[in-house]
């Protein structure tokens, strides 16, 4: 069985720009997203606060959840049903680290019976202190850059062979980010810097397997936190977990088709660079298509079934793993090209023959 | 074929150290005894992250140090005007003769090791020392504090009956514990919050209640309220004496008893030697006084000393429930913490939605992995199979590593497993589409597989590595559950590995080589 016929020789490069456009555009997207919305909407896990998840053993109405609520000072809290609306279930949460001490349950647990008449179950107690979100914030941007950090080096050294290069870029970046972080900046604003030191060195370097990952990567990253942003969803730490594996992910999608690409470079050395390139991707699309499928389709499972904990994740999953396969067609390989028209002519140096 | 034989031994060697991991999680009691951990989110139980209040320690030890210089100043005939604390780490001796000045300066320099004196000065109507605790050993105080209430908080939890408590240091002066399968979490912050300071003070009978209430407390006296929950009635007030006789340094034991009177619980404290002698001295020379005893600055009652009293044994009497009275003995036997804590961090998931989280995780799993089954079966056949078979030994081997390494297996972790199933085919899709298009360029089933294998091995190779340094950035920077799906993911990712690239090919080899099937079913 087949989905993808053998010998087909779509004309995705030629149709780049069709992918710039879509690409341009969901990034204004996100952005603006993040812009208006001061960046994601972040979890009490990186700001801090409480989240007190509550089942009730029959119907009751959120308004005298909040009654209870009114009751013992916690008036401010959003509530909000969680999961199926039989299952009774319901979300509170503040932005204050509720001090949790001096029988915190027993006392919500007492309230709210009270005022819905209906026996509560606190089935899960969330309380992340200030101290804690800064330091949880810091963590999880750290984690992904590092992880831009060393699977940048790792493709600019395993495609171009430019161990030692790649090397040197990763100490200049290192450098640069001791550098900034001297003068107190903001981690976010650190890591925008490294970003830019590292685009700026690929492109001098002309390390342009590394420049198309990383172009993609920040890409994909971008916009899944833009949409998820969009559809009004809580960053956790978890949903950051999401996005490291989408790095992940996405860099398998566009490893392969660079892979191809780098072989086919080889072996069609006389045929021009765009032509080996969109033979590369229809050679692989059918993997393409194939592996985000099946991983699609355990997503949705995880999605549907996985139950309500697990439902943000899934979703962030889900968006990643689209613009992952997207970007590593429309985004990562027409980078190559990019790169060829511009800092320098395409050129095969020996070492990458030597590959 | 090369190297056959030894591939088989490989693979199943593998295989069986797999089986033999993954038994004792289903049947307890079998070696090698390594079960899969649940995390807290799936057997429920609770987490914290506590804070230590460091600097409450070095004030504590300028505490002493005060009380200690003040005797010290009245045996050796020094008058002090006042003696005050001062922001940094500091105490001002304020002193009535400038002749005294060295004479104070040597005592510090002779008799404490902790205070140095910073400066002294002499003008006409002001004579001052100030001495200030070493820098180094402020650090001391504070990483002893931190050590000691570990270990004071891993005292209390083990007494507490807790199974598989994992208690550690964070940083410089958080500690995280992890109580799996704690249902009362009240009572648990309760017991592993409490500074339990015992003191025992005399109530200040020489000046009226009723006046300090009003606002003015005499020097040397303060107003502490009685314990209990009873804010309707208003906590009792009692004027007590700041310095403190005796504390529960000196304790040796506390145990629960019940008063056969009124069937009421309460708690007998025994001294060590020391403390019973400093006991009976203070009881002798205060009889006819109230004796307040204190814990954590609540007065929990202020019994009159009939008596001396010998043996070094007290009570502590309250309105205790039995289980209020057994947590009291816990907290007093364990002893106190050199510094208040404060819970900055807290993720507690009762037991129903733990279990709720395994059913649908374990569904999840199952209905994902039987659809990218059929899939697979489906799309390539024979060839579909074997990869199923790789995938089924995939999850095997997850399970068999989460066991060996002693990891933990959460809810995203259970996700990571899902994950790891979608992805996991992606090596065999690889591997069997460069098989396909091998044939097409007219290969024997035997050569198309050789050179299918050996061509995609270096993509499936760098498409997995890239996977595993994201989830290897993950663990180093991940915590609790994330860590989970971390660990899940890696060990996925290096299992897919092997089936793929190594298994997998064996089964093939076994059939296209040994056996020389004719047709590829792909």
């Amino acid at each position: 069985m087949e989905i993808i016929k053998p010998g087909i020789n779509f004309d995705f490069i030629g149709r780049r720009y069709l992918g710039y456009g879509i690409s341009a555009l969901l990034l204004i997207a996100s952005l603006l997203t993040l812009v208006i919305n001061a960046g994601p909407n972040f979890g009490i896990d990186f700001v801090g606060g409480t989240i007190v998840q509550v089942q009730f053993d029959r119907k009751v109405k959120i308004a005298d959840v909040k009654t209870g609520l009114d009751q013992i000072g916690l008036g401010g809290s959003a509530v909000q049903r969680f999961g199926a609306a039989e299952h009774n279930e319901f979300l509170i949460r503040t932005n204050d680290p509720l001090s949790t001490g001096d029988d915190f349950s027993e006392h919500i647990s007492s309230a709210l019976s009270a005022s819905t008449d209906a026996a509560p179950e606190i089935r899960r107690v969330e309380m992340v202190g200030p101290q804690v979100g800064e330091t949880l914030r810091e963590k999880a941007l750290f984690a992904l850059f590092y992880a831009l950090l060393f699977i940048t080096i790792y493709i600019s050294g395993r495609f171009e062979m430019k161990w030692m290069l790649s090397a040197a870029t990763a100490g200049a970046l290192i450098g640069a980010v001791y550098l900034f972080s001297l003068f107190n900046v903001s981690i976010p604003f650190l890591i925008l810097v490294a970003l830019i030191v590292s685009l700026v060195l690929f492109y001098q370097l002309h390390l342009r397997f590394a420049m198309g990952a990383t172009v993609a990567l920040i890409h994909d990253v971008t916009i899944t936190v833009g949409v998820f942003t969009l559809l009004g969803k809580e960053f956790s730490l978890p949903i950051v977990a999401a996005l490291l594996t989408i790095i992940g992910y996405s860099l398998n999608d566009t490893i392969i088709v660079f892979d191809r690409i780098r072989e086919n470079l080889r072996r069609h050395n006389r045929s021009s660079l765009e032509g080996n390139i969109n033979r590369s991707i229809n050679e692989t699309l059918s993997r393409t298509i194939l592996t985000s499928a099946t991983t699609l389709m355990v997503l949705l499972c995880l999605f549907f079934l996985g139950g309500d904990i697990i439902h943000d994740f899934a979703l962030a999953m889900i968006i990643g793993v689209v613009i992952g396969t997207y970007s590593s067609v429309f985004v990562a390989s027409p980078m190559l090209l990019f790169m060829a028209g511009g800092a320098a002519p395409p050129q095969r140096t020996a070492a990458s023959e030597a590959a | 074929m090369k190297g056959y034989t030894w591939r088989v031994v490989v693979v199943l060697g593998v295989l069986l150290a797999a089986v033999v991991y993954v038994v004792p999680t289903f049947k307890p009691g079998i070696w090698p005894h390594k079960q899969i951990n649940l995390g807290l989110d799936l057997q429920g139980g609770m987490h914290l992250a506590l804070e230590v209040e460091t600097q409450k320690a070095v004030d504590g030890t300028l505490d002493r140090i005060q009380g200690e210089l003040r005797s010290l100043l009245r045996e050796e005939r020094i008058r002090h005007s006042r003696m005050e604390t001062s922001g940094d780490n500091g105490l001002v001796i304020g002193l009535m003769d400038a002749d005294d000045v060295e004479k104070v300066e040597d005592l510090i320099e002779n008799e404490f090791e902790e205070v140095s004196v910073r400066s002294s000065s002499r003008t006409q109507n002001d004579v001052k020392v100030k001495i200030a605790i070493i820098g180094e050993r402020a650090g001391q105080i504070r990483d002893q504090a931190v050590e000691q209430a570990l270990e004071t908080i891993r005292n209390r939890i083990d007494q507490f009956g807790v199974s598989e408590p994992d208690i550690r240091v964070q940083g410089e002066r958080r500690i995280l514990i992890q109580l799996p399968g704690v249902t009362d979490t009240d009572r648990a912050k309760e017991l592993i919050g409490r500074t339990a300071q015992l003191e025992f003070k005399l109530l200040d009978e020489d000046n009226s209640l009723q006046r300090a209430l009003e606002g003015q407390v005499p020097p040397g006296s303060e107003i502490l309220y009685q314990s209990g929950d009873t804010a309707q009635e208003g906590r009792r007030p009692y004027l007590v004496k700041k310095d403190t006789l005796l504390t529960g340094a000196y304790l040796e034991d506390a145990r629960v008893k019940i008063d056969s009177q009124y069937n009421e619980p309460y708690v007998t404290i025994d001294f060590d030697r020391r403390g019973a002698r400093i006991f009976e001295r203070i009881t002798a020379e205060n009889v006819k006084k109230h004796l307040a005893i204190v814990l954590d600055n609540n007065v929990y009652s202020a019994p009159v000393i009939q008596e001396k009293i010998g043996g070094g044994t007290a009570r502590i009497t309250g309105n205790f429930s039995m289980q209020e009275a057994h947590d009291l003995a816990i907290v007093l036997r364990a002893g106190a913490l050199p510094a208040p804590v404060e819970i900055i961090e807290e993720r507690t998931v009762g037991p129903s939605l733990g279990h709720d989280s395994i059913r649908m995780g374990l569904i999840s799993m199952a209905v994902g992995g039987i659809l990218v089954l059929l899939f697979m079966a489906v799309y390539y056949q024979l060839a579909g199979l074997i990869a199923n078979t790789a995938l089924v030994v995939n999850i095997l081997f997850i399970a068999a590593g989460l066991a060996a390494f002693g990891a933990t297996l959460t809810l995203p972790g259970i996700a990571g497993i899902i994950l790891t199933i979608g992805m996991a085919v992606d090596a065999n899709v690889i591997i069997f589409e460069r098989i396909r298009e091998e044939q097409r360029l007219g290969k024997t089933p035997a050569s198309a597989v050789a050179a299918g294998f050996d061509r995609a091995a270096v993509a499936v190779l760098d498409a997995n590595v890239t996977t595993l340094i994201a989830a290897l950035v993950l663990y180093q920077f991940g915590t609790g559950p994330v860590r989970g799906f971390a660990v899940t993911l890696s060990l996925g990712v290096l299992a897919s590995l092997f089936t793929a690239l190594f298994a997998c090919r064996l089964i093939f080899d076994y059939f296209y080589s040994v056996r020389r099937m004719k047709t590829l079913s792909i």
